[in-house]
């Protein structure tokens, strides 16, 4: 995978760490912080570890808690997909 | 003095009473619709399904077919949690809708949860772990970490509805269901208004059956209607199920307060007790335990309408408790019923099912089934109520379990006046 969209984030929090009932994902939600998501450190980690298998970049446990928002891990993830690739 | 112990002197308490039932068992989903398929006789035993059992010694199972977590919790809790706590929020969700209370009104540290749990969070140990051995520690869920354990299913509980009371867990194998009962009795008279409190298990992945065979309990006998029959005289071991019950517990005098003047009835009486290490000279505990929670209840042995008996299934254990019943209530003294032929062996979902069977038993006045059981051992002298339910006046019902390893439990439960 060359790129990570936001749709692909989207999946990937769907599938790896469910959505909340309260939560609607299909809504603008690029800097809505994922707490506000329903999504705790343990949900962080396993996004962590799905973006490390399915895309081959690496997120240190240490920075799982700076990237607090889905604009964050894109971006974060785009700048490492280029040295990946 | 006797080691079988009173949780404490009931003595100026207030009563704890059960308000509300919650029910995942393999004969039915939800309470009215297990406890209409208990009094029908409908079981829930079958060959197992969840994987191939075909070249298992064992093949039975009593599973919770159909059961869509979905149905009944959040997207995100379904992740993080494994079978046996699905099955327990699910009843949980049950029980409080049962007990029509307003949690918003009870303060949330006097909102207790205590479960038991016996085998962990086996199916989703199981997938973590080969998740593990194929792709490495990096491929390991982080839920692993909170979702395997003992206590999740309490913790899990304590969250979703903000229980900041005492919360623990149980851990006596089979006896835990009814452990936890006097637990929560316990926190209750310590000031918690109320307490959910039950048990659920699920160990039906290959890895969690597999785990249950060296025991040698396990019936190899793959007749659905053939392989589970305590105090038989053809008993050749148990089948193994999953789910079970969570009841609410509540102080009887705050409970009545907010309205609530039938409730279920009350737990008056429980006691715990441990056998003698094997190969001792000393009789088994269990006749002192029935014995101490009588005591507890302060009632006499005439005065307890019918016993929910563990029902081992396999002939020594099945001799011990038709002995301690004989000693204590004498032959052929009380009605006695397995409900649990119905279901397999839920662990430390079977006390608190048992439970649940007590309570609705003195709601409707009627002692559910043993099903299969065709040839009582002779010499056991049980009235055992066998394959059709029995209507009689009950005010009192005695739920014994007994857990491997030489777990006792014994509770009474009586209709509140």
């Amino acid at each position: 995978m060359s790129t990570f969209t936001l749709d692909d984030l989207r999946t990937m929090l769907r599938e790896g760490a469910g959505v909340d009932d309260s939560v609607d994902l299909d809504v603008p939600i690029l800097d809505i912080p994922f707490s506000s998501l329903g999504y705790d450190s343990l949900a962080m980690l396993e996004i962590a570890a799905r973006i490390e298998q399915q895309l081959g970049v690496h997120v240190p446990d240490e920075l799982v808690e700076r990237l607090t928002t889905p604009r964050a891990v894109l971006e974060y993830v785009g700048r490492h997909l280029a040295e990946v690739a | 003095m006797s080691d079988a112990h009173r949780t404490e002197d009931s003595a100026g308490a207030p009563a704890a009473v059960f308000t509300g039932i919650g029910v995942t068992a393999p004969n039915g989903l939800g309470t009215e619709e297990w406890w209409s398929a208990t009094l029908a006789g409908k079981s829930g035993i079958d060959f197992v399904s969840g994987f191939d059992a075909r070249s298992y010694p064992a093949q039975l199972a009593g599973e919770v077919r159909d059961f869509d977590a979905g149905a009944y919790l959040s997207p995100r809790i379904v992740v993080e949690t494994s079978k046996m706590s699905h099955f327990a929020l699910a009843a949980t969700a049950m029980a409080l809708d049962d007990a029509a209370v307003d949690l918003t009104r009870i303060p949330e540290y006097e909102r207790a949860v205590i479960t038991a749990n016996a085998s962990g969070g086996a199916e989703f140990g199981q997938r973590e772990l080969q998740k593990l051995w194929r792709g490495g520690p990096r491929d390991v869920s982080p839920y692993m970490s909170i979702a395997w354990f003992y206590a999740a299913t309490t913790g899990q509980i304590s969250i979703g509805h903000e229980m900041r009371g005492p919360c623990g867990v149980v851990v006596s194998e089979q006896a835990g269901g009814l452990d936890a009962l006097g637990q929560a009795r316990r926190v209750v008279r310590g000031g918690a208004r109320l307490a959910v409190t039950g048990g659920t298990d699920s160990s039906l992945s290959p890895a969690g059956y597999v785990s249950q065979l060296p025991t040698g309990h396990l019936t190899t006998v793959t007749d659905p209607a053939r392989a589970y029959l305590p105090f038989d005289a053809a008993a050749s071991g148990f089948v193994p199920g999953e789910g079970g019950a969570i009841l609410v517990m509540e102080n009887g005098t705050t409970a009545r307060e907010r309205g609530i003047s039938d409730p279920y009835g009350e737990l008056a009486g429980y006691a715990a007790a441990f056998d003698p290490r094997p190969g001792s000279t000393r009789p088994p505990a269990l006749a002192r335990c029935i014995r101490a929670a009588l005591d507890d209840a302060r009632l006499r042995p005439e005065e307890i309408g019918v016993v929910f008996a563990d029902g081992h299934g396999t002939a020594e254990l099945d001799r011990q408790e038709a002995r301690a019943l004989a000693e204590v209530f004498g032959p052929r003294g009380v009605p006695v019923t397995v409900p649990k032929t119905m279901t397999g062996r839920l662990y430390a979902g079977a006390g608190a099912l048992d439970a649940a069977g007590a309570l609705l038993a003195l709601r409707d006045q009627v002692v559910p089934p043993t099903v299969h059981v065709t040839g009582p051992a002779p010499g056991h002298g049980l009235d055992l109520v066998l394959d059709q339910p029995r209507e009689l006046p009950l005010r009192t019902a005695m739920v014994v379990a007994r857990g491997h390893g030489g777990f006792n439990a014994v509770t009474v439960v009586r209709r509140a006046r």
